[in-house]
């Protein structure tokens, strides 16, 4: 893929030939093209003068970056203790519904993710869940409608 | 609030009117009288290991190297805390402060923000007070730069080592100690890992001295902390308290009138049944921290309606996922303890095999290579001990 090929090469230029960039690197194909194909590793491999295997190695370590092609926009909902106490059934269930996705799928219009993550951060006003870099913090299932229809109507 | 747990709102409090006040005072210092200060004020780290930061900065001082590294560890993961966020959300300019009296005393130039990336939101806001930042290093001639580097969702990130890993672009594995940071840490150079709530501590030494610092808290414990309150509670949040309080207090000021139990330090703490409330304090002395325990303030307080069964389900699940699998007794133990309820829990195991399962983790303490695999026993131990019941029925 050119495309591919061409980001890559843009990635190396910002951020260096070194193998300290490969995070950053892997951070922003994922922003771009929503995960990192075989290409985009073989290319990265190839730009850091690395293996393979060692690029494959460190995109599948970290949750945040995938390897299988994901929607637009990557739900993640927490599902850590104090999420799980108050309701995070709910919210998925609710998510479920309304996206007609089981967690762990994308919608077929490859728009939108469903995933579990562990803790966020936000405990206290849990539940919670991201969308892309996006914080959603004491969710009911009124509110999870509210915001996905406002991201259904987002190109 | 009662008087014993006065707010002292040493962390979030108000900055100085003038901008970097505290850093150009501590330019002025010679550094061995920093360090000084900093282990007469017995600060020790907020992370969770708990060493004392004086001696971490004088180690790191000592070593001789053109090139040394001061890191903000913001990877927050542990369940259950979220202040971190918080810190850097309303008083950035003193983790900066911080990490600039560091740079200076141990002659770093170069520092990092290890921000993790549910984080992400923050890093527009950080890069102007970064930007900021640097302007006043080079008035008052500090040769120091930061900059953030964003994790992608790995608790164990949150590992000194292992976060040195990830920034020099390898997996996020923990390494071996020794050596340790201080002396071979980011590209084998010297290296300072402090969490952002120490390092605002460390400021604040500087601030008000050691002696008015040791006023703070009760005992052992000096300073206040940053306490993370979440759960069964009507206050959830986050709040500046004086460290040393006991569990009873705390409970009485926080609870729900119905606490059942309160995790102390997330899932990699320590679960405290109702009845050893009153015996139980939060702090250094109170037992509840060892090596590598991460007892970042995260407060969790489960009501009688939350079966302890599934809390601790929730925890062996954290784990699993995020073991970094390099050594088995971590990589297999937490996948065998989660089946190994399960089946007590179903009546294939006898309810003796809880003994068997404690026994694993006390192997997993011994020989796992990092504080993951080595603080699993500490819930799972204080939860089958404390809820052996609701274990098996
Ligand atoms: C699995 C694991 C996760 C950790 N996560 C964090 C973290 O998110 N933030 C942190 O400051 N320390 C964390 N620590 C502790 C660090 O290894 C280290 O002790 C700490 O950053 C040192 O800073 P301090 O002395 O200021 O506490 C973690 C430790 C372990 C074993
Ligand atoms: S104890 Fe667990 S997380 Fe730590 S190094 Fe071993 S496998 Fe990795
Ligand atoms: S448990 Fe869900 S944000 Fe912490």
């Amino acid at each position: 893929m050119p495309h591919t090929k061409e980001l890559v090469e843009k990635l190396v230029d910002t951020y260096g030939r070194s193998r300290e960039s490969m995070l950053p690197i892997l951070q922003d194909i994922q922003r771009t093209e929503h995960y990192v194909s075989d290409d985009a590793m073989v290319e990265i491999a190839k730009q850091l003068d690395i293996s393979t295997a060692d690029v494959y190695g460190k995109a599948t370590f970290y949750s945040f970056i995938d390897t299988v092609p994901r929607g637009k926009y990557v739900i993640r909902v927490c599902k850590t203790i104090v999420c799980e106490m108050h309701n995070k059934s709910g919210i998925i269930e609710t998510l479920e519904n309304l996206l007609k996705i089981k967690i762990g799928e994308t919608t077929l219009n490859r728009k939108f993710s469903l995933l579990y993550t562990n803790c966020l951060g936000w405990c206290h006003m849990g539940p919670a869940m991201l969308i892309n870099d996006e914080v959603f913090t004491d969710l009911t299932p009124e509110r999870v409608r509210e915001i996905i229809a406002i991201y259904k109507n987002k190109n | 609030m009662s008087d014993r747990l006065k707010r002292v709102d040493v962390i979030l409090g108000n900055y100085h009117p003038e901008k970097y006040k505290i850093l150009a005072g501590a330019m002025e210092r010679p550094n061995k009288d920093i360090i000084q200060d900093l282990i007469d004020s017995g600060l020790k780290g907020r992370g969770g290991a708990g060493f004392l930061t004086g001696l971490k900065w004088k180690f790191a001082a000592q070593v001789p190297s053109e090139e040394k590294y001061v890191i903000c560890n913001a990877d927050e993961g542990e369940p259950g805390t979220f202040k971190d966020r918080e810190i850097l959300t309303k008083v950035p300019r003193k983790v900066l402060s911080g990490m600039g009296i560091c740079a200076k005393v141990i002659g770093a130039k170069k520092g990092y923000i290890y921000l993790r990336g549910e984080y992400k939101f923050l890093v527009a806001q950080l890069n102007d007070q970064i930007d900021e930042f640097h302007t006043y290093c080079d008035k008052l001639g500090l040769d120091f730069r930061v900059e953030i580097f964003l994790g992608s969702g790995a608790y164990v990130c949150g590992e000194e080592t292992a976060l040195l890993n990830s920034i020099e672009g390898k997996r996020g594995e923990p390494r071996n100690k020794p050596p340790f940071p201080t002396n071979e840490g980011l590209f084998g150079k010297p290296t300072v890992v402090n969490n952002v709530e120490t390092l605002v501590s460390a400021m604040m030494v500087c601030k008000i001295g050691p002696d008015q610092f040791k006023k703070l808290g009760i005992q052992d414990s000096h300073g206040s902390k940053l306490f993370s309150v979440s759960g069964d509670t009507p206050r959830a949040g986050i709040y500046d308290l004086e460290f040393g309080l006991s569990l009873e207090e705390f409970v009485k000021e926080f609870g729900d009138g119905d606490t059942k139990a309160v995790q102390v330090g997330g899932a990699s703490g320590f679960c405290v049944p109702r009845k050893k409330f009153s015996q139980t304090t939060i702090g250094y002395k109170a037992g509840l921290d060892g090596d590598n325990l991460p007892t970042g303030g995260s407060m969790m307080l489960f009501n009688s309606s939350r079966s302890m069964y599934h809390v601790l389900e929730n925890y062996l699940e954290f784990f699993e996922e995020e073991s970094c699998g390099q050594c088995t007794p971590c990589r297999i133990g937490c996948q065998q303890l989660k089946k190994g309820i399960d089946a007590v829990k179903r009546g294939i195991r006898p309810p003796e095999y809880l003994d068997q399962l404690l026994k694993l983790t006390e192997t997993m303490k011994i020989t796992a290579k990092c504080g993951l695999g080595q603080s699993v026993a500490n819930s799972f131990s204080s939860i089958v001990e404390n809820f052996r019941e609701e274990m098996i029925y």
